[in-house]
């Protein structure tokens, strides 16, 4: 549990962060959202106490970070950036067992978790943990940076617009990883970005922030039905509206069991956005849906896809 | 068509050097100017030695005009050390027999032509190694081979009629402990600098604007021979006032100032190293590493001076070459050295004995770079 209460960041003239209040459960996947200056990166340092607050608490677990040892505090929290800042003189395991190392894990258990890691990640431990960052890719790198931060099994992960620098495809590799990650492990992640369909694809919750202040604390859902004011309307895009709203459900939610259709089946895993997509492509109003492993379960309507 | 512009200027340079500077300089004694033997003249009278030189000369004139491969850079590289080795060992043995048939007091110097075609086949070889993309290690190795066959041709008494060889005959011991000396100063001058110029530079690169760096401007700017002397006044006082600090060798003149004055040289060098290597330390890496839990310490010592250390040894590199040259320098305030070998050459205007002592010194600095470049090469293999 991660408390912010009345926290703000002032420097000189600006300020960066007014006054917000915030609290974030045990395993919520809380987005931090705004345009650029927003003051979400400074909301997320401020957890670290990477950048100390000018005013206003945090509390994790109940307990005040100001009064606890700020190395300690930081090894308990994952720390994930855009610019990913792996060790360049570090091999691939190093750089995975850093808090590890820094807590004094023997060698022999790093290496191991290092590779638990890799596995993860789909990157074979025997082909990579000897690497250097510098003969990865840039995919690879942020999912080096990631099982980093990973690496001593920390309750809270923060992420600073960690796939930024990512192109769309691997982006959205990354963004499915990491969203089955947090499902199995139940982590709490906060979560910076700028990217309106990054935020509805991976939040439990969206934090929408504007010049320094929280416009709108709310469910995905909640976001895109309600919006708060022009400045969240227009994060959210009012062109694709109807689209985002459909990639927030599955094809599962609409289905008529026992139903079935002609076609090649669509998983029920899919969004509703994908659905919409597939009728459009094949021309149909109607399509069967099957399960992961091809056992038809029924179909879904066009008709279905209107229905709020 | 010409290939190797900088090749082609050298093996004309040395070649014009050669014939037309006198090879040797012969005299009855030390005192009186020698009379000059061209080096045509010598190999008139043993034309087998014309033989010997004819095809590095020929292939070093030629060799420009190639078409630039590996096989023409490497023979370039060859034939410029067959010269280097080929050019004392004539000079040598004309040396011989003029010192045969001369008054034992006779002196038989190297002139001007030995030196300047010396000097082109070196620049050669630097230009031939530079071109096959020689690894420091690689280059050192064959500057090595080099030194190494002068050296055994020193021992087999060939070069033994030459003056600047009589006088290393005479001197050796003199030598050994002048070299031993130079190289107890610049080492003893470079700890303390590399403790203080590195806690400099890490100050610099925390802080910007840090002023010491201007400070360290100012004292590279006062003369070597004016830094001993401004060293003088204040470090003779304190011998005044405490006698005890006499004992210890602290005084106006000796090893404590000379080596006061070669650590406050080395220090900019040292640190801007130092601050440079640590400024260039990718901010992405300091900022995930303190985010990760890593202490100011910790960061330091585990991710800034890894990386910043190529640059860093960049400028102990510079400090360590220029500490080697400026303590010739010390010997005029009694710190002895190599130094004290040269000035007495230059004050008894015997230019041989001038020889022994820069020799060395050029070979300690040599030493020097190879074993730094070859440090920077591994510490780099990590690319950044």
């Amino acid at each position: 549990m991660i408390e912010l209460e009345r926290i703000s960041r002032r420097y000189e003239s600006t300020v960066a962060v007014d006054d917000v209040t915030l609290s974030i459960a045990e395993g919520e996947f809380c987005v931090l959202i705004g345009s650029s200056g927003a003051g979400k990166s400074t909301v997320l340092k401020m957890i670290n106490r990477l950048v100390p607050p000018s005013s206003g608490r945090i509390r994790i677990d109940g307990a005040d970070t100001a009064r606890l040892a700020v190395e300690a505090l930081r090894r308990r929290m994952g720390y994930v950036i855009q610019s990913i800042g792996l060790f360049p003189h570090w091999t691939v395991a190093r750089n995975i067992g850093t808090v590890p190392e820094l807590l004094g894990w023997p060698r022999a258990r790093r290496r191991e978790r290092a590779a638990e890691l890799l596995d993860l990640f789909k990157l074979p431990p025997g082909e990579f943990l000897d690497r250097y960052p510098h003969q990865l890719s840039i995919g690879q790198q942020q999912r080096i940076g990631i099982a980093r931060a990973l690496a001593a099994d920390p309750a809270i992960l923060l992420m600073d617009e960690p796939f930024g620098a990512l192109d769309p495809i691997t982006r959205e590799t990354l963004q499915a990883e990491i969203a089955q990650i947090r499902r199995a492990s139940r982590k709490t992640v906060v979560f910076v970005t700028h990217d309106m369909d990054e935020a509805l694809r991976l939040g439990s919750r969206i934090a929408v922030m504007d010049n320094g202040r929280l416009v709108q604390v709310d469910a995905p859902l909640a976001i895109v039905a309600a919006p708060a004011n022009d400045f969240v309307r227009e994060l959210i895009g009012r062109d694709d509206l109807g689209l985002k709203l459909l990639s927030l459900d599955r094809v599962a939610s609409r289905l008529r069991r026992g139903e079935t259709a002609p076609g090649d089946a669509i998983g029920d895993t899919l969004t509703l956005r994908q659905a919409l997509s597939r009728m459009i492509a094949d021309g149909k109003d109607r399509l069967p849906v099957a399960d992961a492993e091809g056992r038809a379960l029924g179909a879904i309507h066009l008709a279905d896809l209107l229905r709020r | 068509m010409l290939r190797n512009r900088v090749l082609l200027l050298l093996a004309i340079a040395g070649f014009a050097g050669a014939l037309g500077l006198p090879f040797l300089t012969h005299a009855a004694n030390r005192l009186v100017s020698g009379m000059p033997i061209g080096l045509m003249a010598i190999l008139e009278e043993r034309p087998v030695w014309a033989g010997a030189l004819l095809p590095p000369v020929a292939l070093l004139l030629v060799a420009p005009f190639l078409s630039p491969r590996t096989a023409v850079h490497a023979l370039v590289g060859l034939a410029a050390a067959s010269l280097l080795l080929l050019l004392p060992l004539v000079a040598g043995i004309a040396a011989g027999r003029l010192a045969a048939a001369a008054p034992p007091m006779a002196r038989t110097s190297l002139g001007g032509g030995f030196w300047c075609a010396g000097l082109a086949a070196s620049l050669a070889l630097a230009d031939a190694l530079s071109r096959l993309r020689a690894s420091p290690a690689a280059a050192a190795l064959c500057t090595a081979v080099v030194v190494v066959a002068l050296g055994v041709l020193l021992r087999s008494g060939a070069l033994n009629g030459l003056a600047v060889v009589r006088e290393y005959a005479a001197r050796q011991d003199v030598l050994a402990t002048a070299v031993i000396r130079h190289v107890g100063l610049v080492v003893g001058a470079l700890v303390p600098s590399v403790l203080l110029g590195v806690l400099l530079g890490v100050r610099a690169a925390q802080r910007r604007g840090f002023g010491a760096a201007l400070f360290l401007n100012v004292v590279q700017t006062v003369p070597s021979i004016a830094l001993f002397g401004l060293l003088l006044a204040p470090l003779s006082g304190l011998a005044h006032l405490f006698p005890r600090l006499g004992e210890l060798g602290i005084g106006g003149v000796g090893v404590v100032p000379a080596g006061i004055a070669l650590a406050l040289y080395a220090l900019l060098p040292i640190a801007r190293g130092a601050a440079e290597g640590l400024g260039n330390v990718s901010p992405a890496a300091l900022e995930a590493g303190r985010g990760l839990g890593m202490s100011e310490r910790q960061l330091l010592w585990r991710i800034a001076m890894p990386l910043a250390l190529p640059v860093m040894l960049a400028g102990l590199r510079v400090a360590t070459i220029q500490a080697v040259g400026l303590a010739a320098v010390a010997a005029l305030i009694g710190a002895g050295g190599l130094g004290a070998i040269m000035f007495q050459g230059l004050f008894a205007d015997a230019l041989d004995l001038v020889l022994l002592g820069v020799v060395p010194i050029v070979l300690l600095a040599l030493i020097v770079d190879a074993l730094f470049r070859i440090g920077i090469a591994r510490t780099q293999r990590v690319p950044r």
